[in-house]
């Protein structure tokens, strides 16, 4: 196939032997970088007839281990894919390669007063292929929502090697939604080949407010008070004192370091909305016990207001050799109830976390700190973090918000879904791949994985047949 | 242990929170009864949309007894409530704390059902500035075709453990499963509204809505018919009152205008109810920047959705419709009043089709609910 590279030595397989989840790693038996449709129909075609598995990949940014290499199976770069077909501005779409990056997106959208909404943290290098099948969010989602809502149309190639073309430019494409289910399917259903997103108009103006709250309670309390009270802010953050001590010693972005906790709150829009809403989450915020509110008078204020929460991961990486990130939702009332939690469980795993989160959606970011050449840190760091997923489920929650499953989270799957629920999984992944080479054994645990893993399906905080008593 | 979801408190309504002890074990019998003999089942709630997708047989499933709102607390910005709970019901108690379903679903009746809503899967006049029921649709417990119990997604935001099966239920017209307990996001109700009508041709029309779209205006419905274009603006007082300044036009006061976008959601309006005799409704859903005339004869349509929707008056069997909006980038469906045409919806691509009869299979194996209703054996 011309163009098309085959990658088999070691030395120029080894690069791909992880993603952004470095503690799991595996060499392929080879790596294929794609250019076009007829390159990813020819290998999978050719993958199926022999039986190999596919795992396809991006910029390899994937937090849970999703695009991690299997033994026996060939990954597939999309990454070669990066063209951008076309930017329509009256009709406010673009049509994309997959291995086009998120930013690039809306840099190519921008002269025309447009962009494309989702933006998770690493849009400056992820694809928007990889977005596609973690579903991604971004501090944004609140208000415009997150990947499945702003993606029309998707053409893709399924293992058999037909395409099919999902959703469309019209809007509610006939049968089954295929293409909500598609997105967030972690690479497991068929290869994105060509992307058609929906552009919005860029807000003129944006503004944030920062507080300051003694306690972290009170500060949940005010979130919910500002859905409740009608507003939907554009962005709406929160990070507890640890985390707020460790940015502000990174980045000086100016944090009050004696609160207990941090909210960040943007508005945006037309000038007028912005100075009307600002005014009413001032009056709600001095309302709610806020210590100290301070409100960006310029652009550079702004970012600089969010710099702080932008750098929460990296100032983490200051504090400690490695830390594990999280990525449970909780329902927003929960919030609180799930720190006081992560505290008892910092004193049983003898190990430091610090909480940045989406504090609007509830989707949380507990940073556990450790030192990955201790066998035993990483090792109580692990448990750890499935404890705090498995509180989130406990909680009315999930196990993950924005990040997927991958290899990472897939026991905790055993806690959060039935037997008959992770069956149908199956059956659904099985109706767009029979022959389960796409992506296999990622996302889904098996009935024996979750025998062996030993915790039960708990479901509303009761355990299955609750009448039997348990020791 | 401290259980938190038994501390919270959950608004709920006494008049609304109907017990429904055994409803679900009856469903489970009947379900798996007709597993077993390979019998059909037909799915109804209120009955409103009968008319709606391709006939079909066998005995029906009312789900009016399960009913009742589950939990809503206005500040997680969640409802959850049963299959069977009358839509009016739910829009009501929304509406109390200054929120609302914002895909606006038609009713098309009095005893019109949240399962039906979710089913049908039918937005309003909002359908383009915020998404359908599928981009509100947070969690769905249903029971398969073999009478299992199972529950998928749930009542958070953002939540991406599994597929997103949930989504998947919303317009699947009861053909995988049958929706028990739905959770669906809601937003709060804009605090300005206004209505604007002007004068201008069919082709003005789509461009100047397709160009207002790309700016920053609070447009959140529209309407063209017979030479007359309606729009709704809704958000902030100041950003509405600014809008309205920009766009020109002659204003519509409620009530009138509230009854007038009611009068869409609904099809009360007069174009709706002046079906020429034998003839069907058809609805084109086509990307929203095409030209009126390459579908037929422009003053023919009612265009909604900023262009994207657009209903017109045809012979049942007009498969040169059909091939007009496919032939545009979109799908044309038989909606309502004539039946024995053409197939209701457009046809699927074959390897589509494989992927739909593999699901159906997957949830349905025995072809229990709602056989037909969507296409040939689905």
């Amino acid at each position: 196939m011309p163009g098309c590279t085959l990658l088999t030595d070691k030395e120029d397989v080894a690069p791909y032997e992880c993603d952004g989840l470095a503690a799991y790693r595996q060499l392929p038996l080879g790596v294929v970088l794609a250019e076009s449709e007829a390159h990813v129909q020819a290998v999978l075609r050719l993958c199926a007839h022999h039986g190999i598995p596919v795992v396809p990949r991006g910029a390899g940014t994937g937090l849970s281990g999703g695009a991690m290499p299997l033994r026996e199976g060939v990954v597939l770069s999309l990454a070669r894919m990066r063209k951008i077909i076309n930017v329509d501005p009256y009709a406010r779409t673009a049509t994309l390669q997959p291995g086009v990056r998120n930013l690039a997106i809306s840099e190519a959208a921008s002269p025309f007063g447009l962009y494309y909404a989702p933006d998770p943290s690493s849009q400056i290098a992820c694809t928007i292929g990889g977005n596609i099948a973690e579903n991604s969010g971004g501090v944004h989602c609140l208000k415009y929502g997150l990947t499945v809502n702003n993606v029309v149309r998707v053409r893709a190639v399924t293992m058999d090697g037909e395409i099919c073309e999902f959703g469309s430019h019209a809007p509610d494409a006939p049968g089954l939604d295929l293409l909500a289910v598609l997105i967030g399917s972690e690479g497991m259903f068929a290869i994105v080949t060509e992307v058609t997103v929906r552009l919005i108009p860029k807000p003129q103006v944006a503004q944030v407010v920062m507080a300051s709250f003694d306690d972290v309670e009170v500060g949940g309390a005010a979130v919910a008070a500002i859905i409740a009270s009608g507003i939907i802010p554009a962005g709406l953050e929160m990070l507890d004192r640890a985390a707020a001590q460790a940015v502000e010693e990174f980045v000086h972005a100016g944090y009050d370091t004696s609160a207990a906790a941090i909210l960040l709150c943007e508005s945006d829009g037309t000038p007028e909305e912005v100075a009307e809403e600002i005014e009413r989450l001032t009056t709600l915020l001095e309302a709610q016990g806020a210590t100290r509110i301070e409100i960006s008078t310029s652009e550079a204020e702004r970012l600089r207001f969010w710099s702080g929460r932008k750098n929460a991961f990296p100032a983490a990486g200051r504090l400690s050799p490695d830390y594990y990130c999280m990525d449970g939702t909780v329902p927003r009332r929960a919030i609180g109830p799930l720190l006081l939690r992560i505290r008892e469980m910092e004193k049983r795993y003898q190990l430091r976390c610090i909480n940045v989160f989406h504090a609007g959606d509830g989707n949380m970011h507990p940073l556990i700190l450790f030192n990955g050449n201790d066998r035993d840190e990483w090792h109580r760091a692990e448990e750890f973090g499935a404890d705090i997923l498995e509180t989130c489920v406990e909680l009315g929650g999930t196990v993950t918000g924005e990040h997927g499953i991958g290899v990472e989270k897939i026991n905790s799957m055993c806690v959060q879904f039935s037997d008959g629920e992770r069956d149908m999984f199956f059956a659904v992944k099985h109706a767009f791949d029979p022959q389960r080479l796409l992506n296999p054994d990622k996302g889904i645990p098996t009935r024996a994985r979750c025998a062996e893993y030993g915790r039960l399906h708990v479901r509303g905080g009761l355990l299955p047949h609750p009448e039997i008593p348990r020791f | 242990m401290n259980d938190v979801t038994a501390d919270v408190k959950i608004t709920k309504t006494e008049t609304l929170n109907v017990p429904v002890a055994g409803v679900q074990e009856q469903f489970r019998e009947k379900i798996e009864d007709a597993y077993a003999h390979g019998h059909r089942l037909c799915i109804r709630g209120g009955g409103s949309k009968d008319w709606y997708g391709a006939a079909t047989t066998g005995e029906v499933l009312d789900t009016r007894a399960y009913r009742g709102v589950v939990a809503y607390d206005p500040a997680e910005l969640v409802i959850t409530a049963r299959s069977g709970t009358p839509l009016a019901e739910i829009e009501q108690l929304l509406s109390a704390r200054q929120q609302m379903l914002a895909f606006e679903p038609p009713h098309f009746g009095p005893g019109a059902t949240f399962g039906g809503c979710i089913a049908t899967g039918l937005s309003g006049p909002r359908r383009m500035s915020v998404g359908a029921i599928r981009d509100f649709l947070l969690g769905a417990s249903i029971l398969t075709g073999r009478g299992e119990f199972l529950q998928f997604g749930g009542q958070v935001m953002k939540n991406v453990a599994g597929y997103d099966v949930a989504r998947l239920m919303a317009g699947s017209l009861g053909t995988l499963g049958l929706l028990l307990d739905i959770s669906v996001k809601v937003l709060p109700i804009p605090p300005a509204s206004a209505t604007l009508r002007q004068e201008m041709g069919a082709r003005d029309a789509v461009r100047k809505l397709n160009e207002w779209a790309g700016q920053p205006l609070p447009i959140t419905a529209s309407a063209w018919h017979a030479g007359m274009l309606t729009i709704r603006l809704e958000g902030a007082t100041a950003a509405v009152r600014t809008a309205c300044s920009t766009l020109g036009g002659e204003s519509m006061q409620n009530p009138a205008a509230a009854m007038y976008w009611q009068s869409l959601r609904e099809q009360s309006a007069a174009f709706f109810q002046k079906a020429p005799a034998g003839a069907a409704l058809w609805r084109l859903c086509v990307p929203s920047t095409t030209e009126p005339a390459l579908l037929r004869d422009a003053d023919s349509q009612l265009i909604e959705w900023g262009g994207s929707q657009r209903w017109l008056f045809a012979s049942a069997d007009d498969d040169a419709l059909r091939q007009a909006a496919v032939a545009a980038g979109g799908h044309a469906t038989q909606f309502r009043y004539a039946k024995n045409g053409i197939d209701v919806f457009t046809a699927l691509s074959a390897p589509v089709a494989g992927i739909h009869k593999r699901l159906k299979t997957a949830f349905d194996p025995a072809g229990v609910f709602n056989h037909g209703r969507m296409f040939v054996g689905m």
